[in-house]
């Protein structure tokens, strides 16, 4: 960390950085407001086979007869279901070169650095704006070894088989009202199948942007990794900032072979007007891991539990969580592992921060199910509180229904204080060099774990949120 | 010029409160000069150091306290290091997660800023500095990779510290009781961390409950402080007698000369 590049960061910074947006129109948007019309239009827009169109009829009756979940946050109840546009279509073509990408997207995503980072260090990318990805592209070398980086409508168009026997098996519609709801409306997001034995060994990168006013943005992601193979997955957001709120409610899906090995991260960033509603989980076979990398610093409300099922002998998860809550913000992060067999193995690590008021939930379920003799879990869950007005809660669930299990949990609360900042001030440091410094060695346990270039990301946007330009 | 810490008739107290710990303490040091400062427990030294610094749990209610000219009492902790001040604490703070070399950089960087159109001291060139620290304090060349204090022993910490002070080249330092715990190996690098240091740019305070330290680091000057004031100051002699004689000795000559101590 460099004192003169931290007070370039520090300086000039007063507001969300990625709040810009541009005002061009969309060539399609549906009504606001959803009713079963909206669902049939969409997936007439998107000229679905039948199953689909049947799949999210049955999804949006579901959405229906859900009651607004009453945990979480009380912020939940401030949705209005009625106030979004569930499908925006920003252009009518998908680029796979930068040149076919209209130049006003292209704009916000070279001000997002986004095709920079293509060159330089992924296997490939999507980029998806409002409902529709507006680029894809997957290196050469990749696609020569029979890996499929798709947007998801490409994938459903394109490999109808894979996605029909994968699709909503790992989070069925029925799961909960935000995954019915993503399930009723989805557009866009990622398809991505690796082969057996292949190892993608750079990254490839997903970027979600909404731009429109009360958009809702409901993409689908599934992942297939085969027996043996590896794949990291990452993803980065950004919304402009608006006064009326905004929604994202994905879906991620995953299945993980036997001996394959996936990683996902995530490193999300929306404004500060976002409702971000999220279900992630994935399925894990025979000596298979999954990795979940889970940083969440923007949002208005965060409520998001990456999940691993873990189903076969062998299987591991690691779930890496990470939680910025600042200002008016509420993150309520966390993981849930569930073993289903015996001999597998899990790691949770979270740590949250609150600043200003912010408050920021852990609320994890580690669950031993029937058959799963000879299972480790370990949790660890460590909040640091930056002020008094800040909160911390911690929500661990432990569902053990089997025995000789072994399971542990240790959970820290830390404030910083007076004696830290004053060591550190008195090695000439300001106070807020100071906090940021005690808080990217705070998060440094998965500021490690990250690509280079996101942790240099992670420590930016921490700096910014440290410097009280934002909120 | 060198330049001069001016202590005047200064009064702290623990913040909010009415708890007085210095009681009027006058003390002058120029960069040149190395002040031991003695006393009892309890007596108020490392308030002392700590209300340089600026510590927030202590407050000055009166008397002067400067720098080269500068109220210190306007200026804070970090403004009172970048001017060149630099505190060696009793008990430094651990901070997982930072690696010292990295916490040194930044500090670095901060109270020796390039000068306009010039770089930051460059990555290499710093690790350098880092490893030479390090041996000079006897010091693995790993502790650079280490996270700040998190698992070093107290003696460890200790040389930490003055291999920081190495680094970060203050003008005047206070090294609060930086010997207490050491073996005497372990003191005799600390001192010459500091004799090492020693010239016309430097000047120090250096706060001992043990007259050992001074065997190695010779003090121009010695202070005695007792319920909040410097009640007796001599040169090295002085820091033998104490040692010999004990501090009621020093009550009675205080007593002698009719000033309450």
């Amino acid at each position: 960390m460099s004192e003169t590049h931290d007070r370039e960061l520090l300086e000039g910074l007063d507001t969300y950085k990625y709040g810009f947006y541009d005002t061009a129109e969309p060539v399609f948007k549906t009504e606001k407001g959803l009713n079963e019309d909206v669902v049939r239009m969409i997936s007439a827009k998107k000229n679905e086979p039948q199953w689909m169109l049947e799949f999210r009829l049955n999804a949006y009756r579901e959405f229906i007869s859900k009651p607004m979940p009453n945990w979480g946050s009380p912020l939940l109840q401030e949705v209005n279901f009625d106030d979004i546009y569930y499908y925006i279509k920003p252009t009518d073509r998908q680029g796979d070169t930068w040149e076919d990408v209209p130049s006003y997207i292209k704009e916000t995503f070279d001000k997002l650095g986004i095709p920079e980072a293509e060159k330089t260090m992924l296997a490939g990318i999507g980029a998806q704006y409002d409902s529709e990805v507006v680029y894809h592209n997957l290196k050469e070398q990749w696609e020569k070894l029979g890996v499929t980086f798709l947007d998801m409508d490409s994938g459903l168009r394109e490999y109808p088989q894979i996605v029909r026997e994968y699709f909503g098996t790992v989070v069925p519609p029925s799961d909960n009202k935000f995954a019915a709801l993503n399930s009723a409306v989805w557009s866009g997001g990622s398809f991505v199948y690796v082969p057996k034995g292949v190892k993608v060994e750079i990254p490839l990168q997903a970027y979600f942007r909404i731009n429109a006013k009360n958009a809702g943005q409901f993409e689908r992601t599934l992942i297939i990794a085969e027996e043996g193979s590896f794949v990291h997955y990452v993803e980065g957001c950004t919304a402009p900032m608006y006064s009326s709120d905004s929604l994202h409610s994905a879906v991620v899906e995953i299945i993980v072979k036997a001996n394959a090995r996936v990683r996902y991260t995530t490193i999300q960033n929306w404004s500060y007007n976002v409702f971000n509603l999220v279900t992630k989980r994935s399925v894990v076979y025979r000596n298979g891991t999954m990795e979940w990398v889970d940083g969440n610093l923007g949002s208005k409300l965060t409520m998001k539990y990456p999940a691993v099922y873990l189903l076969e002998p062998g299987a591991h998860g690691e779930i890496l969580s990470l939680a910025f809550a600042g200002p008016n913000q509420h993150q309520d992060a966390g993981a849930k592992v569930l073993h289903f067999a015996p001999h597998t193995t899990s790691n949770i690590v979270s740590k949250s921060i609150a600043k200003g008021g912010g408050r920021a939930s852990y609320r994890g379920l580690v669950k031993a199910g029937p058959n799963s003799k000879h299972s480790k879990s370990f949790t660890r869950c460590d909040a640091l509180l930056i002020d008094d007005r800040s909160q911390s809660d911690t929500y661990p669930v432990m569902d053990i229904e089997e025995n000789q299990i072994e399971i542990g949990h240790e959970a820290t609360v830390s404030k910083v204080s007076s004696e830290q900042i004053f060591y550190l001030q008195s090695r000439g440091l300001s106070e807020s060099e100071a906090e940021a410094m005690i808080i990217a060695g705070f998060i440094e346990p998965i500021a490690k774990e990250l690509p280079m270039e996101y942790a240099l990301e992670l420590n930016r946007l921490i700096q910014l949120q440290m410097s009280g330009s934002v909120g | 010029m060198p330049k001069e810490l001016r202590i005047e008739n200064l009064h702290v107290r623990i913040a909010g409160t009415d708890t007085e710990i210095l009681k009027g303490l006058t003390l002058r040091i120029r960069q040149g000069e190395i002040h031991a400062l003695m006393g009892p427990n309890g007596a108020g030294k490392s308030t002392l150091g700590a209300a340089i610094m600026g510590h927030p749990n202590y407050e000055v209610t009166e008397g002067i306290l400067e720098w080269d000219g500068k109220n210190l009492l306007e200026m804070k902790t970090d403004e009172r290091a970048r001017a060149g001040l630099f505190l060696a604490f009793q008990y430094p703070i651990e901070l997982p997660g930072v690696t010292l070399f990295n916490f040194l950089r930044s500090s670095y960087n901060a109270i020796h800023p390039p000068a306009e159109g010039q770089k930051p001291i460059g990555a290499v060139m710093f690790h350098k500095m880092v490893l030479d620290a390090l041996q000079l304090l006897d010091m693995d060349p790993s502790f650079s990779q280490r996270y700040l204090n998190d698992g070093f022993s107290g003696g460890e910490k200790k040389r930490c510290e003055v291999m920081q002070m190495q680094i970060l080249k203050p003008q005047m330092a206070i090294l609060d009781e930086t010997d207490s715990g050491l073996d005497i190996d372990a003191l005799k690098i600390v001192a010459n961390g500091v004799n090492r240091l020693r010239g016309d740019n430097f000047g120090a305070l250096v706060i001992t409950h043990y007259q050992r330290l001074l065997d190695y680091l010779t003090p121009d000057f010695v202070h005695v402080l007792m319920n909040g004031r410097i009640v007796l100051s001599g040169d090295r002699e002085l820091a033998l007698e104490l040692e010999k004689r004990g501090y009621d000795w020093v009550r009675e000559v205080v007593e002698a000369k009719g000033v309450p101590a």
